[in-house]
């Protein structure tokens, strides 16, 4: 039908082409074979998860505190109730929990401040979350002021360590590595040579051998007498090492930028580090948002590997836990529950990344 | 000291504003540009035309120093243009510039695009650079865009917004990089329009375009080049009617 100034009328769409069912005929029953397939699919998922759901919900044990409640045959999560606090806060002595509980409380806070658009002065307190914020936490954590006791690094452990260790290794991380890509992309030629072999020397090595040096070999070259803190010589290794990828990953982002924005920034009169933090790095980092929360994934997940010389992450305190006569036997309990706790901060990390992308993202064309 | 006049054709035939004078330029081995010599006065409209490669857009950019020259002297404004960081950060400010593709900061509002160099290269206060900003927008006639971002705007607003964005400068001479070339045809006359009221009030520009309509409305000169160097130069009237060269005549009879 032509309507009388000659366009065709809109008309809806055919109503087996949308909505659930069209969803489905065109996914799951496009076929013969497509329909087969959605079958054969769906009965091996029923394979694997009946038998899961009764191990970790039906034939479980949840409640008791030895082994002893463990009869059903099932997962005995009683294991981990009865550990949890190792596993949170390692050997830290129980009536110091609460220093750990606060600290991670005012993160919370700040982090949940952070992120609500009605939050008045963010920038201050984004400022106070990365340099205030670490002091109050180091000193809560390791005490040796305002009257709480000291608390050695050597009985810091769990959750809270590998917490501790990816959260130093994160917020350092980044600004070291936007300043070696910019050192990268530099017109100077020994800035650039020193920002190259940096990179290239820290990518080039295993974290294990990192850490393995800093624990063994570092105390070789240091003058007798002087002792320099495991935990410490870890998290220096640690951001050493990711800044380097993250380095890579903002020269990523920095190579994106059109030269037109280099260049309206120099003709608008502002200088190098001017163009740098209010136009080129705020658009690169954007760019690479995914690429630089992948890289804080990999350094959670990396954290675990300081097992080798002796700390006691979330990782370790599990395994230390099952391997304890009381409890041998639980190691399938034990990996379940570490790999629920790190999929669960690696899946956030991810959906905020996402979450992050949409807010910044201001319109279709660059 | 110049006199001040409203009268933009006496200002015009006064103080030179900038002085290039037997100015060449390599990129590597290849000489870009040959032996310029240019002056222009305070509130003079010059446009320039050529065939593409000709080195245009290397000369308007020597003049803020976007590009180095190796040879010559460039004057802008009584400042003599060296490696001297100062220098080049004092004519830049004085020296506004418009690029083909527009340049805006895709990561700001409109506004924040127009305030950000007030702010943080005059160190005017926030408050005064967007009454500022938002006067420049209304005299390019888009001031209910102020709060977009440029990815949300057509090409010609986001153009006028760059010329918007320029002037919140306050420059003495405004370059203008082939500002239409990147339009839809139904686009350029809005940004010419703003051009040609830019002109009217008395500002110095220099404008590399191939829309002769407006050389021949606004131009006070049109200057032609051809491999990197100026082949012609004359009012606007002699050179499309009559010009001198073989390679003007050529390229106008391609244009045309
Ligand atoms: N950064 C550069 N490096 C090397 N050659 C360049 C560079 N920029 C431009 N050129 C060359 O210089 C010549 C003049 O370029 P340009 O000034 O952009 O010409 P126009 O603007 O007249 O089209 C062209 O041959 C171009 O290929
Ligand atoms: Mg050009």
């Amino acid at each position: 039908m032509i309507t009388k100034n000659g366009s065709l009328p809109d008309q809806p769409p055919p109503t087996n082409s949308i909505g659930v069912i069209g969803w489905l005929r065109r996914n799951l029953f496009a076929s013969v074979l497509n329909t087969l397939l959605t079958f054969l699919a769906l009965y091996i998922i029923y394979l694997g998860i009946v038998p899961a759901v009764n191990w970790v919900f039906v034939n479980s044990d949840w409640v008791g505190d030895s082994r002893d409640a463990c009869s059903s045959g099932g997962a005995c999560w009683v294991f981990i109730a009865a550990r949890i606090n190792l596993f949170m806060y390692g050997f830290y002595p129980e009536e110091g929990y609460w220093r750990i509980n606060l600290a991670f409380a005012i993160l919370v806070l700040l982090l949940v401040l952070l992120n609500i658009r009605q939050v008045p002065r963010r920038g201050w307190i984004a400022a106070f979350t990365l340099i205030g914020y670490p002091i109050i936490a180091f000193y809560l954590f390791y005490g040796g002021a305002f009257g709480l006791t000291v608390v050695d690094t050597h009985n810091w452990g769990g959750l809270s360590l590998t917490l501790i260790l990816s959260g130093v290794g994160i917020v350092a991380s980044l600004p070291i590595g936007v300043v070696l890509a910019l050192g990268r992309n530099s017109q100077m030629p020994i800035v650039k040579a020193a920002s190259i072999v940096f990179i290239e020397f820290w990518r080039g090595v295993p974290l294990i051998t990192v850490l393995f040096m800093s624990s063994v070999m570092l105390p070789l070259f240091l003058p007798e007498g002087t002792s320099f803190d495991k935990l410490l010589r870890a998290m220096i290794g640690i951001v050493l090492f990711e800044s380097a990828y993250m380095a890579e990953v903002v020269r990523g982002g920095l190579a994106a930028i059109p030269r037109g924005q280099y260049e309206a920034a120099k003709a608008l009169g502002l200088n190098y580090w001017k163009s740098m933090t209010l136009i080129i790095l705020p658009q690169a980092l954007k760019l690479v948002i995914p690429g630089i929360v992948n890289t804080f994934i990999a350094l959670f997940k990396d954290t675990t590997l300081v097992l080798i010389i002796g700390l006691f992450d979330l990782l370790t305190t599990i395994e230390a836990g099952f391997k304890h006569v009381s409890w041998l036997g639980f190691a399938v309990e034990g990996y379940v529950f570490a790999a629920l706790i790190y999929w669960i901060f690696c899946f956030s990390m991810s959906r905020y990344s996402q979450n992050l992308e949409r807010k910044l993202h201001t319109g279709h064309a660059r | 000291m110049t006199i001040e006049t409203a009268n933009p054709e006496l200002t015009a035939s006064s103080a030179p504003i900038i002085e290039i004078v037997g100015m060449h330029k390599w990129y590597g081995e290849f000489h870009v540009l040959k032996e310029i010599n240019l002056t222009v006065s305070r509130g003079e409209r010059i446009v320039i035309c050529g065939p593409s490669g000709s080195g245009k857009s290397t000369m308007i950019r020597c003049i803020n120093r976007l590009e180095e020259h190796q040879r010559g002297q460039i004057i802008v404004d009584g400042i003599e243009l060296n490696d001297d960081l100062k220098r080049i950060d004092k004519i830049r400010r004085e020296v506004g510039m418009v690029f083909q593709h527009f340049n805006l900061f895709p990561h700001l509002t409109v506004l924040e695009n127009c305030c950000l160099a007030p702010i943080w290269v005059r160190k005017m206060p926030r408050k005064q650079a967007e009454e500022i900003a938002m006067e420049y927008l209304e005299r390019v006639r888009i001031p209910e865009q102020a709060k977009k971002y440029p990815g949300q705007l057509s090409g010609g607003q986001q153009q006028r917004v760059a010329i918007a964005r320029s002037l919140c400068m306050s420059p003495s001479i405004m370059l203008f990089d082939e500002p239409t070339s990147a339009l839809d045809p139904e686009m350029i006359k809005e940004v010419l329009d703003t051009m040609i009221s830019l002109a009217e009030s008395g500002m110095t520009m220099l404008v590399v375009t191939h829309e002769m309509g407006f050389a021949k409305t606004v131009a006070n000169r049109v200057i032609f080049m051809d491999g990197g160097q100026i082949i012609e130069e004359n009012d606007p009237e002699t050179f499309f009617t009559n010009p001198e060269h073989e390679r003007t005549q050529l390229f106008l009879s391609q244009i045309m």
